[in-house]
């Protein structure tokens, strides 16, 4: 067993997250300065019985960083993407992206992958991919070689011009992740990308993605409801807690920024999984009333 | 042979099979020529009337008529759609009234119409839009239901305005709906303005077989019928043909 | 992220009343626009109506129009769901009739109806049969759709309780197909009064749509409005009571 990857748990978690606001409003911040950071953020939703989503939650990531997001079903992982994303608002507290506030619109330099497959049926995958520069008023040449370039990235240069009903589910999502990728964010949210794939699939897509990160250097913030995915993929991971959903853990990894799928055959592994799991184990059993969920 | 063309064979050799009994049957006598004449007797009938170009007035004002419909029920039916689907409080206001539409038998008023508008192609007109103008108001309106959340959020995410929205985004991803809306507004165009001249007109191919008719022509008659229902059945073929061509690359999933 | 929630029904009544009004001041306002001689007003259609329903001859004409409707809509019905059931359970024969059937629905069948007249004569039978022609067609397609797109396992389920062929019909096919069956038999409900009716209109001595002709035909334009307005009335009615049907019924839950 290498000492280094051997996991480090972090500060318990109800603290206040690192620095905040030395990121300033700098477009590119520099690696260990805050690029994105939620303070206090809540999230109701209104009715005749308002049902509280999400928080207090303060988070604070880091420019460059790999940061998971777990925990158990319905505790309102997606309702933190979409406040951080600006595609909704917070009840109470504030979100800064690179030192702006976030408040209703999608940021530029954000990139989201979302779960569902989002490609466009009545596009080719070429013109899926370049949907978003296209619509920026991107030089077509511009255009042109990076779409190339993330049609070959994506191992997706032979289907360039297929059309997303033509392909298999991983696919489709890749040819997300080709069209997020071309706008060059400094920032991308992932919500669940493979939910709806297959476990060796899964894995490999994992190892894209890990390539994807070192190559663009952006900051990833990644919510999945698998641990595996979650230990083998990040920096840390951030455990919540069952609705509505708060930080109760923040696990650093430790892992090296040269890493793949095979770190799961490693014995450190299971003691980041391990740990994950023992945190969760309860919330989970609140979350779906299972026995012992009061115990 | 492959399944589908075992389907197109049969479906082909039923129609094939149809005409035949009907000839053989009319030309057996067993049924009477005042009753029906035999599908090749149409068919000449036919030939002879397209070739001396008596039809050719009746065409035009059908095929006027059923292009000014379709035109103005789809120029008006998808702004409405879309219009009303943004404005749910409205929308539901016209709930009722859309379900209850086509519980009504709209050639009730033609006779009205007439006398509103006179005796000419406008009362046609207002026919066959008034019977398309809904159906392609509801396949919008359907097709808008149907964009997938997950489009609307990725149009937000590449921070598209309302109007580009609409155009990159949720018409694109209703096109089949709005298709079918279409097909929908000329078949009912077609059935409006051919029942409306049927009725009461004073040209027109639907005029052209009802005047026949009462004037005991049976080889003018059958030879228009065809000419009608030919034309239809052609149109709505060619219209699935093209659907099923566009369509086919969205749908191999 | 759902703000297309469905109203709650209270809201909906009140909202149908609004309609209702706006109706009738279009209608008030068409009238004011066309004129005594084309359109009578809403005050105008109802004293008619009320004059109307004293005399027995009205009475005479709506009982002639409802038996034909009856016996249309049975034929229909029965017609419909066996051909529909039998496509539907008959994969192949499915496949080669749906493109027919669907090519009937959309070609206007009133061009048929002189073959109608010529053999069934003029009178109850060729509204009937008209009613007919119109109707079972969507049942048809309704059903079979409904049959075909069941669920494959609820099939298997069947087989696997070894139930048969005429129980798996009783117990699963037919409960789990029911809801797309009645929409289908809602519509062809809508389409069996349009053909009955089109079908006094053309050629017939009896039935309401006779009156609403014969009431241009003698200028009688108040007549005329006051059938209109019965039919629609009727009409709409018959199918919010299906619609009530339905949902008590068929869709709880």
């Amino acid at each position: 067993m290498r000492p280094e990857a051997r996991p480090r748990v972090g500060p318990g978690t109800r603290e206040a997250p690192g620095p905040r606001g030395t990121a300033g409003a700098r477009d590119a911040p520099g690696p260990r300065e805050s690029h994105a950071v939620l303070s206090a953020v809540t999230r109701v939703y209104p009715g005749a019985r308002p049902v509280a989503a999400l928080g207090p939650v303060d988070l604070d990531l880091r420019a460059g960083e790999f940061f998971a997001v777990v925990g158990p079903s319905g505790c309102g992982k997606s309702t933190l993407l979409d406040l951080l994303a600006g595609l909704s608002r917070p009840t109470a507290g504030t979100i800064l992206f690179e030192g702006r506030p976030v408040d209703g619109a999608v940021p530029e330099g954000l990139g989201i992958v979302f779960q569902e497959d989002a490609s466009f049926p009545w596009l080719t995958v070429r013109d899926n991919i370049a949907f978003g520069l296209r619509r920026a008023g991107t030089d077509p040449a511009e255009t042109a070689r990076r779409v190339d370039y993330a049609l070959g990235f994506m191992g997706l240069a032979d289907f360039a011009a297929a059309y997303p009903a033509q392909l298999s589910g991983g696919m489709r999502q890749r040819v997300c992740i080709a069209r997020t990728l071309v706008t060059r964010p400094r920032l991308i949210l992932l919500d669940e990308p493979f939910g709806a794939l297959d476990q060796q699939t899964r894995l490999l897509m994992g190892d894209e993605l890990l390539r994807l990160w070192r190559e663009t250097g952006a900051t990833v913030l990644l919510i999945t409801h698998a641990l595996d995915e979650a230990a083998m993929l990040s920096d840390r991971v951030g455990v919540m807690s069952s609705r509505p959903g708060r930080f109760i853990d923040l696990v650093e990894t430790g892992w090296p920024r040269e890493r793949d799928s095979r770190l799961v055959a490693e014995a450190g592994f299971g003691t980041v999984t391990a740990r994950l799991w023992a945190r969760l184990r309860d919330e989970s059993l609140k979350a779906i009333g299972g026995p012992g969920a009061t115990a | 042979m492959s399944r589908s063309a075992a389907v197109a064979a049969a479906r082909l050799a039923l129609l094939a099979g149809a005409v035949l009994a009907l000839e053989l049957l009319c030309r057996a006598g067993v049924i009477q020529p005042l009753t029906l004449i035999p599908p090749s007797a149409m068919a000449a009938a036919l030939a002879g009337l397209l070739w001396s170009g008596e039809l050719n007035a009746d065409l035009i004002h059908t095929g006027g008529a059923v292009a000014a419909s379709l035109a103005l029920a789809v120029g008006l039916g998808l702004p409405l759609g879309v219009a009303v689907h943004g404005l749910p409080r409205l929308r539901r206001a016209l709930d009722p009234l859309l379900a209850a539409y086509y519980a009504v038998p709209t050639f009730v008023f033609y006779p009205l119409l007439v006398a509103i508008l006179g005796l000419n192609q406008a009362p046609l007109i207002v026919l066959g839009t008034a019977f398309g103008l809904p159906a392609m108001m509801m396949a919008t309106l359907n097709g808008l239901d149907r964009v997938p959340p997950v489009l609307l959020r990725t149009a937000r995410v590449h921070r598209l305005g309302r109007l580009d929205t609409l155009a990159s985004i949720v018409l694109p991803s209703a096109a089949p709906f709005l298709f079918t809306g279409c097909k929908l507004a000329l078949a009912y165009a077609v059935i409006g303005i051919i029942a409306g001249e049927f009725i009461l007109a004073d040209a027109g191919l639907g005029h052209a077989i009802s005047f026949a008719y009462d004037g005991f022509e049976n080889r003018t008659m059958y030879a228009v019928m065809l000419l009608v229902l030919g034309l239809a059945t052609g149109l709505n073929l060619l219209l699935h043909l093209w659907e099923t061509r566009l369509m086919r690359r969205r749908a191999r999933a | 992220m759902s703000g297309a929630a469905r109203p709650p029904a209270r809201t909906g009544g009140r909202d149908a009343l609004v309609a209702a009004g706006l109706l009738l001041a279009l209608w008030q306002g068409l009238h004011l626009y066309a004129g005594d001689a084309a359109l009578a007003s809403p005050a105008a259609a109802l004293g008619a109506l009320r004059q109307l329903a004293g005399t027995a001859a009205f009475w005479g004409h709506c009982a002639a129009t409802a038996q034909a409707f009856a016996a249309a809509l049975a034929l229909s019905a029965a017609i419909g769901l066996a051909l529909g059931l039998w496509l539907g359970l008959r994969r192949f024969a499915g496949e080669v009739a749906e493109p027919l059937l669907a090519g009937l629905y959309a070609i206007p069948k009133i061009t048929l109806y002189p073959v109608i007249l010529l053999v069934f004569g003029l009178g109850l039978g060729a509204k009937v049969a008209f009613g007919v022609i119109h109707g079972f067609v969507p049942i048809a397609l309704f059903t079979l759709g409904a049959v075909k797109s069941l669920d494959p396992v609820l099939l298997r389920t069947a087989r696997a309780l070894r139930l048969s062929r005429a129980q798996t019909v009783r117990f699963v096919l037919a409960p789990a197909a029911l809801p797309e069956i009645v929409a289908g038999l809602r519509v062809g409900f809508s389409l069996t009064l349009l053909g009955v009716l089109i079908g006094e209109m053309f050629a017939s001595q009896a039935g309401l749509g006779f009156l609403i002709v014969n009431g241009t035909a003698l200028h009688n334009v108040r007549l005329t409005t006051a059938v209109i307005l019965t039919v629609v009335v009727l009409a709409v009615g018959a199918n919010a009571a299906l619609l009530w049907l339905d949902r008590r019924y068929v869709r709880r839950g």
